[in-house]
């Protein structure tokens, strides 16, 4: 059997619409350099490195061979993967299987982005088939606007249900020094933004950033000798769905229940919302952290609006849901997923901040992408 | 696999990516390039822990990843390591009609080399060891082409 | 450790202007893998294709391959480089124990884009691809290079040329089975002096599979004469700008290889035939040196005495390389799976005498950048 993996330094950039002040290579230096200061190790300690993005947001081909000034990789081992949306989450299990492996001891997961020098939707409609859905593929929204509407009318879920959602995800932006978007907003604020496709409204909506994420992962004995307190791994689970758009099951989100169930199963989770104390969840659109929390076991199907408006997501509550500001808040596409896994880390090494919920022994990750896909990552502060 | 060919007329569509991008240069490189389009002078940067010297400049020393921040003017001459005559064309990406020559030039006073062009010299007359020297463009906005090649020193 | 071995391959002919799409390609070749396998899709527990965007010409190009590969409800990932990157995940995931069959899938289709455009993006945007650069012209840099550093001589790598369409004559699989001479290759149109056109490696369109097994799965699923194991791996790069490196230097791939042959516990000795990234005629003998086979400079001349022909000391390349067909992710994926077929002795014409142990090799980025080696045996 494989070795057990803890997470032992994370660093993030001060993400924004623009980074204009420094190239691509610089911000993903930038992560890097933090992370290893967090995690008070060198390169010398990096024993492998795993890289990811999505190619057409920079049009950069083999950036893991581009990126080798800013990654520290020359005469290192180094292996790209990308899954687009959830490609943070990607490279977060494949440092995690070199670990696991007993291949390499200490492995760094780089993820990055700097969407502001393409056109992200014009970019991300090269994702559909060209000769069936390239044409009539409407980008990220349409979809998300879609499922939500739908849930509304199945359930009774509310505008107001996802607007407060947006109000608690942006109003947690303002402890996260690192997020993007820093504003409090109000749940009228949210319901009085401009309309982008009903039922979505701007301030639901993600914005598209420019960031990097650097997370280190180690095996169990070098983890104990690195940091006091390991983020350990407890699951790492993906599931796809089919290459179709058409294909989809939109009224419930198949992969998120099929990634859940699994992780769930592996790390023996059998009450959810009680058993984790803290989610960063890879919430693209705020109507997404209302219909999803039926898919992610937290409540009975249907019941989201009822959890949602209980509080119980809430800093305060039983079950704080991205207390970095989560997606919306900050979009840097291929660190995206990777900071959620950085920042429930964070939290269990108790290390977040004016963001840090106390005592947290297990979280939850989640990144979201490609044609409706899932990954998931269970973390613990205890040895699984 | 190949037999459906005989029943199903092969479509083929042709397509284009066209996706605009703009590319964030950075404070290393835009340091470079606003010397090179200014002054006309090449600068290479110098890992303050190993003494290498690399131009085009690091953000980060490869071998130590130390910041640099001591920076150095060249001379803009240097040594060809290696070369080659383009006779193919592409003209979507060549800045020239072939026959043209690309170089590796190991710079005087760097470590490294400058990959570009090297013209001013008949293309088949272009050695390994020859000595050569940066040619400036006469109008510069910043970019690689500032150099508009290398030449032999006479 | 548990062990982990190749229990199935399957692979398309590898030709030009393919008109199946690349997910029929994928559906193909995993289908293949599981028939030579003897199991079913519900027997892999996981999935990891290799794709490119910028090949694809599509963003998140893994999407176009879920279904065809088998991947719905199972955990899969997604490579961006060669195919030997790709088997390096799928086994790193089943010695994590997470996993106990692994498909590793991996397609190519050159013909449908410009190879000289896409190569032209590895470059930097910022410094070097402005200048025009691509693989073939930043190949022949490497090649000048390597001249000056070993000696060798542009008769020596047509020899290369030569030797590898003529063992691609003994491979069904492969795209351009030649009998030329040197002066073939030397006569052959001028690219980027020294790199002549059959030099250089074809556009080619292809896919290729294999099925990875934990000792486990591959006691229960195969028989001995089926299962070749992966014995040890290494994989290695080196500084990205060309100015950077010394292009004749081989010390990623001494790295890489270092760590293969630890791994396996194998000496050079041991290796009875080996696949080696030949994408142009010059780095067959330079990372022969980079793998150890050969003293630093002494591949040109090692190749010229026949060393590395069908009936030399180490047969090289015996399914034709990379100059005989070029799938770019899919490249060194062939040659991990002709090296699985030269140790089960079902190679055909082209069989290695005695093929226990083998070598298989594939790069990513220019100029061999970055290395990933495979030592594979009985």
């Amino acid at each position: 059997m494989g070795k057990r993996v803890g997470i032992v330094g994370v660093g993030q950039t001060h993400h924004a619409s623009q980074r204009l002040d420094c190239s691509g290579v610089e911000l993903i230096a930038e992560a890097v350099t933090r992370a290893l200061d967090d995690a008070e190790v060198t390169l010398d300690d990096i024993d492998a490195i795993v890289i990811g993005n999505m190619d057409h947001f920079e049009n950069v081909n083999y950036v893991d061979m581009w990126a080798t000034d800013g990654l520290g990789s020359c005469m290192k081992p180094v292996i790209k993967v990308t899954t687009g949306g959830t490609t943070g989450t990607s490279v977060a299990a494949c440092a995690y299987y070199h670990s696991a492996s007993g291949l390499f001891d200490t492995v760094m997961a780089v993820g990055w982005e700097k969407n502001s020098e393409s056109d992200t939707q014009a970019a991300i409609a090269t994702c559909a088939n060209p000769v069936l859905e390239r044409d009539p593929f409407a980008g990220a929204i349409g979809p998300l606007a879609t499922e939500y509407s739908m849930y509304m009318e199945a359930y009774g879920a509310t505008e107001e249900d996802s607007a407060r959602v947006a109000a608690r995800d942006r109003n947690n932006a303002m402890n996260n020094i690192y997020a993007h978007n820093r504003m409090h907003v109000t749940v009228e604020d949210v319901l009085n933004s401009p309309m982008l496709s009903y039922p979505v409204k701007f301030l639901d909506m993600c914005p598209r950033s420019d960031g990097a994420c650097a997370v280190i992962f180690s095996s169990e004995e070098k983890a104990k000798k690195l940091a006091p307190q390991p983020a350990w791994v407890h699951a790492s689970v993906v599931r796809h769905d089919y290459t179709h758009f058409g294909d989809l099951a939109w009224q419930w989100m198949p992969t998120l229940e099929m990634a859940t169930l699994e992780a769930y199963k592996i790390a023996g989770i059998t009450n959810p919302v009680k058993e984790f104390d803290v989610a960063e969840l890879y919430l693209p659109c705020s109507t997404c952290g209302v219909k999803w929390m039926d898919s992610f076991y937290f409540c009975e199907r249907g019941q989201a609006p009822k959890l949602i408006r209980s509080g119980a997501t809430h800093m305060d509550g039983i079950l704080p849901i991205n207390p970095s500001g989560g997606v919306i808040s900050c979009n840097p596409i291929g660190a995206t997923a990777l900071l959620r896994v950085g920042e429930a880390a964070w939290q269990i090494m108790g290390k977040s901040g004016d963001r840090q919920i106390p005592n947290v022994k297990k979280t939850l990750s989640s990144g979201f992408g490609g044609c409706s896909w899932t990954d998931i990552m269970i973390l613990g502060a205890d040895l699984p | 696999m190949a037999g459906w060919k005989d029943e199903v007329e092969e479509i083929i569509f042709p397509g284009k990516i066209c996706v605009p991008y703009s590319w964030t240069v950075g404070s290393t490189l835009s340091k470079w390039y606003v010397q090179l389009r200014d002054d006309g002078e090449i600068w290479a940067n110098r890992c303050p822990s190993c003494g290498k010297v690399y131009v085009p400049p690091k953000i980060k020393c490869i071998d130590c990843y130390k910041d640099m921040n001591d920076w150095i003017k060249l001379p803009g001459t240097g040594t060809v390591e290696t070369y080659t005559v383009v006779h193919y064309s592409e003209p979507g990406l060549h800045p020239k009609k072939p026959p043209f020559v690309y170089g590796v030039i190991k710079m005087d006073g760097a470590d490294t080399g400058l990959v570009h062009l090297i013209d001013g010299v008949d293309p088949d007359k272009v050695k390994v060891g020859m000595r050569v020297q940066a040619v400036m463009a006469k109008e510069r906005d910043g970019h690689i082409t500032d150099i508009k090649h290398f030449k032999p020193i006479a | 450790m548990e062990r982990v071995a190749v229990i199935g391959v399957g692979q398309t002919k590898y030709s030009a202007g393919m008109r199946e799409t690349f997910h029929e390609l994928v559906f193909d070749v995993a289908t293949k893998a599981l028939k030579d396998a003897g199991i079913t899709i519900k027997d892999i527990d996981n999935v990891v294709s290799v794709s490119s965007d910028f090949w694809d010409g599509r963003t998140i190009s893994s999407m176009a391959i879920s279904d065809a590969s088998g991947a719905f409800g199972k955990d899969i990932s997604t490579v961006e480089g060669d195919g030997t990157f790709g088997v390096l995940y799928g086994m790193m995931r089943i010695l994590s124990g997470s996993f106990g069959t692994t498909m590793v899938v991996a397609h190519h289709k050159g013909t449908e884009s410009n190879m000289n455009g896409i190569t032209n993006t590895s470059f930097d945007p910022l410094v070097e691809r402005k200048l025009g650069l691509d693989a073939v012209s930043s190949a022949a840099l490497q090649a000048r290079r390597y001249m000056t550093t070993s000696g060798g001589s542009e008769e020596q790598f047509a020899m290369v040329s030569v030797k590898n369409h003529g063992n691609a004559m003994n491979n069904p699989f492969a795209m351009l089975p030649m009998e030329i001479t040197v002066e073939d290759v030397m006569a052959s149109r001028m690219l980027a002096t020294p790199i002549k056109k059959l030099d250089c490696s074809p556009v080619t369109d292809g896919a290729a599979a294999v099925v990875l097994a934990a000792e486990r799965n591959a006691k229960k699923f195969t028989t001995n004469k089926k299962r070749v194991w992966l014995n040890g791996v290494g994989h290695c790069s080196d500084a990205y700008r060309l100015g950077d490196r010394d292009l004749a230097d081989t010390r990623a791939l001494k790295q890489a290889a270092k760590m293969a042959y630890d791994m396996a516990g194998v000496t050079l000795d041991d290796i009875d035939v080996a696949e080696v990234y030949d994408a142009f005629s010059y780095m067959e003998p330079m990372w022969l040196e980079g793998l150890g086979f050969c003293e630093d400079g002494m591949g040109p001349e090692m190749t010229e005495r026949g060393t590395f022909n069908m009936d030399g000391a180490l047969p090289v390349n015996p399914s034709g390389g990379r100059l005989s067909a070029n799938p770019v992710q899919v490249a060194g994926l062939a040659a991990l799976i002709e090296c699985v077929l030269q140790i089960r002795g079902e190679a055909g014409k082209r069989q290695v005498k005695k093929a226990e142990k083998a070598l298989a090799h594939g790069i990513n980025g220019m100029c061999g950048q970055s290395h990933c080696v495979w030592i594979l045996g009985k």
